[in-house]
């Protein structure tokens, strides 16, 4: 029984997850919410990190964990209604209708994702150069992604403009 | 490097994704539903690279999917707060069940 390093940390990771995805879902509270979200995001670059997936990591780290955390941050304090959060009172029915669709789907997901054969499946090793990258995002031939590049882009601007126009004040 | 296998990281992701499932159905606030949309984009990010690297290792399609999921998701979530701001300057709540009409 020798368990390696790679699937100790990777066991570690999966804990993280799974504990802190439910307690983001679960808690009362939207900060302590939006700091369990972090807690998942962390992991996920960890598991970025574990598949030699190194500019992806820092990518998720860097605009999730970096931005979006703090979008959500400020924007939860801009919103804070004191008692309001709490009240989030809920029929029980509700609440089981969740739980049922939720456990469902896990089950159905699970099983069949067990029970398909996938093939020969392991962790190929050696990181994935940069270069290569940079190379594949630059390049308008096949398999090369200069196109998906600017039309994300064009929505970055429209998404920066939108926001702009959506939220000024009037 | 003997027991790590493509089941056990989809596993992760799939409790992740139905952890967002969960709070989209039961949450009453705007925000902890785009948070649990979070979650959901967030696990199907990790399926894309997951498949990629165990599945055609030498190629990057999938890389490349969840590099721009990312970007996407940062633009909604942006254009998505944006909304939730304004709903707030306007009826001062961001509560689901307070919403009933798109303009005052």
């Amino acid at each position: 029984m020798n368990i390696s390093i790679q699937e100790t940390v990777f066991f570690a990771l999966a804990a993280v997850i799974g504990l802190f995805s439910i307690l983001t879902v679960t808690t009362k509270r939207l900060l302590r919410s939006a700091t369990y979200l972090l807690f998942v995001l962390f992991a996920t670059a960890g598991i970025y990190f574990q598949l030699d997936y190194a500019f992806l990591g820092a990518v998720q780290l860097t605009i999730y964990a970096g931005g979006i955390i703090i979008l959500y941050v400020f924007s939860i304090l801009l919103t804070n209604q004191q008692a309001d959060e709490k009240l989030e009172r809920l029929k029980n029915s509700k609440v089981l209708a969740g739980a049922v669709a939720a456990v469902a789907g896990a089950g159905i997901t699970l099983f069949l994702l067990l029970a398909h054969p996938f093939g020969p499946s392991r962790l190929a090793s050696g990181e994935v150069p940069v270069k290569a990258v940079g190379t594949a995002l630059m390049g308008t031939s096949k398999y090369q992604y200069l196109l998906p590049f600017e039309v994300i882009s064009i929505l970055l601007l429209a998404c920066i403009i939108g926001g702009i126009m959506i939220a000024r004040k009037r | 490097m003997e027991g790590l296998h493509l089941e056990y990281y989809l596993v992760v992701s799939a409790i992740m994704f139905f952890a967002g499932v969960y709070g989209f159905i039961t949450r009453r606030n705007l925000l902890a539903v785009l948070i649990s949309i979070e979650l959901i984009l967030n696990s199907v990010d990790i399926n894309f690279a997951l498949f990629n690297r165990f599945l055609f290792p030498g190629q990057l399609e999938g890389f490349f999917f969840t590099l721009f999921a990312i970007g996407v998701s940062a633009c909604e979530a942006a254009v998505a707060i944006a909304i939730i701001i304004n709903i707030y300057r306007n009826i001062r709540n961001i509560q689901v069940k307070n919403l009933q009409q798109l303009k005052d």
